[in-house]
């Protein structure tokens, strides 16, 4: 132990930052052969890998050995601004998380890219690394200038691998339009610490923390941070870029945007809100728990409609996204009531949730990579009965399926568990109408995780079970062995956390004795949980799964001791009706018809029904988010409008522009003098 | 942990597994009597098992493993729920091992297991009954999340031997207003969520009516023979929870010896008839409701149980 702690006071951000160089030196080596698969995507993409094995371990070493914090500053930068780094438990946790899942991905990436696919693979290698260092980099940066350079080049870089595939036109606009959402947000972050510096103009983050700004300054920053991160995050109304630009992306690109990124834009609210803002008055919880909430449910009913079945996963991502920030908000709340160990209860569920996030919706990201290469079919309309002819995929597919819907012995469930335990302590905030109004967000919860299980049901039964609903399906075959290992090394964290939730809420302690000043009790052993009490509630991953284990093995011996195992395989009886086609079973629109039915009034639905005596009848149905028609598009045109004003100014004469410089010119000497 | 505490833990589980097919039978029983039919024997379901588990699996040619795995988990996740519900005694280890808001998660791990397996086949109805069961569901189980909560927040524990401890330490009889609103919401979801009338109806054989029957279609012998012993079990556990929040008299406390325990397991038989005969009762004197307006029926389940919370927020401040 003397050892290790010796090597985070003096070495791990060194280590660090010599991994995230690494991966650097990787992405530059793909350029070396930038076509040959067999370097890039067999050595490179492995040894990337393990490079995320190393971040994901020191990020453990910063969270178990003390948690003072690591400073550094880089000899890059401006002349007089050079980079500031920093390695404390809240980055550290990301780190771990960026760590764990980024390997898995990798390993599956080395298996899933090949040639023939839009840009040269080892260019792909180069921007899929840069990725990966540059959401290092935010996690590390300890002032706003290195913040910044590393989120734009997060932006970038995730930009150019979204149009991967850049000739189909469909996937230039997904890129254009998350570009423009990217810029946007980073704009408002900009703002943001233009407002945090409080007037010192020095952008460390440390001179941030000392600032004293105004109720009024610090309230702009929190509300430019909100719109920023959200941006990047995918909160309603800014979540428009994720439905698109997540199915356009190669799927170990959407995995990392869904499972990595979004994460980093939580940690960049974390950071700014709780560490360099110190938390704010109770409305800002109140805000972020409104949008946190409104968000997840919105996410949840649009997942359920889909047909695509990465814009599936791209609305249940920002439906977790939305229980992420209800549990952060809820944590700002609590925080600003004094209430530590309630705050410290929903930040670390919020944690939980963001890691448990990371690694089911890769896999469910990855896993449709691999039915991708196999069909070549992205629409659940096309799909169907892949369990047999792909069961790797399969049943891998399915612990994150299970994960998702949130049902225990896995990790899912935990979290849930942690933010219904949060809301269950808030009717003791001591503010009246709050203390009424906010437990009343458990039933938003309950009901977002329940319509999770609903949309799971039909992610998995529409794509892996049933029957082939087109018959070249009959000729996919299963990932192969480094897809495989990827895909197994997310599910398994998907379990393990599951079963022994303590030792994930450990490494989160760090976060909260950092950020919060305390920390949730600490369960009896790491498969025992009970975060604020024992007889208020306590919940054991691995008794549990032993316990259903057991029952189930114990059923299954005394069936086939006291009986027989005779089984006789028969056509379906389907009862009684002997033609049995493939259309006869639900599609995607089918299942998603009761929750159009019930929740109409958030869809925009445009709907073409043949009239009784058509000859060749057609149905068509479009389901279109009303935020995009409501809003975008109005401000779309305004923003069109304005230029077309502007364009008076463009008189194409070198003489006029002479004379705008001359005038230019005069009126900011005026300023001057 | 005493060697009694653990007897009863496992007893507990054996006694809600034997009885449960029992209270299937007494409901039928009740019904027949009030629609002048005459009755089936009361243990009808023990003989059906045991037909069922005799004879030969006929499975689909296309069933997947998940397709023949499925009863077992199914099975399994309504037995350890059975294991976390204090029935008999309090005194249940297992109880600390999960609590309510597990009890809800394993509940819907089944309802998950069932609907997956029944779109495994591709049949017509197998996805049909699969996509009804997940709307009930996914109404349903937030409206009992809510029923527990009103519980929870009365005795600040999600674990229910505590909750059963509130009740039964409480000076006197008090009267929780927010209990009234959630008793009803948990009637309501108790009969969506084990297939009753107004929702679903257990002997329906119709087609276009049918949900949890629709997605055992293609089920036979052993395997059928579990979903249905699971769907009981699944009616016992909702009765226990019942109890366990309403009427929590008569189950023994911690410190109940053997003798205790005998009278909790009377009682709960007693609490069980009267349950059965008025599921009956309910049964008989409604329609069942056309699948579009299950919503409806579950909203106003889930809108009950939050005005419930709402009710007791408003008192307690």
């Amino acid at each position: 132990m003397h050892g290790v702690s010796a090597l985070t006071t003096t070495t791990a951000l060194t280590a660090v930052l010599v991994l995230v160089a690494s991966w650097l030196l990787i992405g530059a080596l793909g350029l070396v052969q930038s076509n040959r698969i067999g370097w890039v995507a067999r050595t490179l993409f492995p040894l990337g890998a393990l490079i995320a094995l190393g971040v994901a371990g020191l990020g453990v070493v910063s969270l178990t050995t003390g948690f003072a914090a690591q400073t550094g500053v880089l000899a890059f930068g401006l002349p007089d601004m050079p980079f500031h780094v920093r390695l404390d438990a809240l980055s550290g946790f990301f780190l771990l998380l960026l760590g764990s899942a980024g390997a898995g991905i990798s390993i599956f990436a080395a298996g899933y890219f090949r040639e023939g696919e839009g840009t040269a693979p080892g260019l792909l290698c180069l921007q899929y690394h840069v990725f990966l260092a540059s959401m290092a980099l935010v996690v590390l940066a300890d002032d706003a200038y290195l913040f910044m350079v590393a989120w734009e080049t997060m932006a970038l870089s995730s930009y150019f691998l979204v149009t991967t595939q850049h000739r189909i036109p469909e996937i230039q606009r997904a890129g254009f339009l998350y570009l423009l959402m990217a810029h946007v947000g980073a704009l408002a972050l900009l703002l943001c610490f233009g407002v945090l510096h409080g007037g010192s103009w020095l952008m460390t983050f440390d001179s941030m923390r000392a600032a004293t700004l105004s109720p009024a300054w610090a309230a702009a920053a929190f509300l430019l941070a909100l719109f920023g991160f959200g941006a990047k995050a995918g909160l309603v109304p800014l979540h428009v870029w994720l439905p698109e630009a997540h199915p356009a992306a190669p799927s170990p690109v959407s995995a990392m945007m869904s499972g990595l990124m979004l994460k980093v834009a939580v940690y960049g609210m974390l950071r700014i809100s709780f560490d360099l803002l110190h938390a704010g008055p109770w409305w800002w919880g109140m805000l972020t728990l409104a949008v946190g909430l409104g968000t997840a449910l919105f996410g949840a009913v649009f997942a359920a409609v889909q047909t695509d079945m990465k814009r599936l996963l791209a609305y249940s991502s920002i439906e977790n996204i939305g229980l992420i920030f209800a549990a952060l908000g809820l944590a700002l709340l609590c925080y600003a009531f004094d209430m530590r160990l309630l705050a410290a209860l929903a930040l670390a569920a919020a944690l939980l949730h963001a890691l448990n996030h990371a690694l089911f919706k890769s896999l469910l990201f990855l896993a449709t990579g691999s039915v991708l290469h196999a069909t070549h079919e992205r629409s659940l309309g096309k799909l169907g009965g892949l369990i047999r002819r792909m069961p790797w995929v399969a049943t891998l597919a399915l612990v994150g399926t299970l994960s998702l819907a949130g049902l225990p012995p896995l990790n899912g469930f935990v979290s849930e568990w942690l933010l219904l335990q949060a809301f269950l302590s808030t009717p003791s905030i001591p503010h009246a109408f709050t203390n009424m109004i906010v437990p009343l967000g458990a039933a938003v919860v309950a009901l977002t995780a329940a319509l999770a299980g609903y949309v799971m049901v039909k992610f998995y039964g529409v794509i892996f079970l049933g029957q082939p609903r087109e018959p070249s399906l009959m000729q996919a075959h299963d990932a192969g062995w480094l897809e495989r290992v990827g895909l197994a090394w997310l599910a398994l964290g998907c379990i393990l956390i599951g079963v022994f939730p303590q030792a994930a809420l450990d490494a989160i302690a760090g976060v909260t004795q950092t950020l919060l000043g305390t920390t949730i009790q600490r369960g009896p052993t790491p498969w025992w949980i009970a975060p604020v009490a024992q007889a208020q509630a306590s919940y054991n991953g691995l008794w549990l799964l032993l316990g259903m284990a057991g029952v189930i093995a114990m059923m299954f011996v005394l069936v086939r001791r006291m009986y027989h195992g005779r089984v006789r395989r028969v056509p379906p009886w389907n009862c009684g009706y002997p033609e049995l086609t493939p259309r006869m079973q639900d599609t995607a629109e089918g299942f998603g018809q009761p929750i159009r039915h019930m929740f109409g009034p958030f869809f925009r639905i445009e709907r073409e029904v043949p009239s009784p005596d058509d000859q060749a009848p057609r149905y068509r149905i479009q389901i279109d988010d009303r935020f995009w028609h409501g809003l975008y598009l109005p401000l779309a045109r305004i923003v069109g409008w304005l230029a077309d004003a502007l364009s008076m100014l463009q008189r194409g004469r070198l003489a006029i522009y002479l004379l705008y410089s001359f005038l230019t010119l005069i009126v900011l000497l005026v300023f001057v003098l | 942990m005493n060697a009694l505490a653990l007897v009863s833990q496992l007893g507990g589980v054996v006694l809600a597994v034997a009885l449960a097919p029992l209270l299937a039978g007494w409901v039928a029983q009740c019904r027949a009597w009030l629609q002048s039919r005459s009755a089936p024997s009361l243990l009808l379901p023990y003989r059906t098992l045991r037909k069922l588990f005799r004879k030969d699996a006929a499975l689909a040619t296309q069933a997947s493993p998940l397709f023949r795995a499925a009863p077992y988990a199914v099975f399994g996740a309504m037995a350890t729920a059975a294991a976390i519900i204090p029935s008999v005694t309090t005194d249940l280890p297992l109880a600390r091992v999960a609590d309510a808001i597990a009890l809800v998660g394993l509940f819907a791990t089944a309802r998950m297991f069932i609907a997956l397996a029944a779109m495994d086949i591709g049949a017509v109805f197998g996805s049909m009954g699969a996509r009804r069961e997940m709307l009930i569901g996914f109404l349903a189980e937030p409206a009992l999340l809510m029923v527990l909560f009103n519980a929870f927040l009365m005795f600040g524990s999600t674990a229910l031997p505590t909750i059963v401890k509130g009740t039964l330490d409480a000076d006197g009889l008090t009267l929780h207003p927010s209990l009234a609103f959630a008793g009803v919401a948990f009637v309501m979801v108790l009969l969506a969520e084990n297939a009753r009338i107004p929702i679903d109806n257990p002997g329906t054989h119709l087609e276009v009516t049918m949900i949890h029957e629709s997605m055992v279609l293609e089920y036979s012998a052993r395997h059928l023979a579990l979903i249905e012993w699971a769907s009981w079990l699944k009616l016992f556990n909702y009765a226990c929870i019942g109890f366990t929040l309403f009427v929590p008299w008569g189950i023994a406390p911690h410190t109940a010896g053997p003798l205790g325990l005998l009278l909790a397991i009377v009682w709960l038989l007693a609490k069980l008839a009267v349950a059965g005969a008025v599921l009956a009762v309910i049964e008989t004197v409604s329609a069942k409701l056309r699948i579009f307006r299950a919503p409806e029926f579950l909203s106003m389940a889930f809108l009950l149980a939050v005005l419930g919370l709402l009710v007791h927020l408003l008192l307690q401040s």
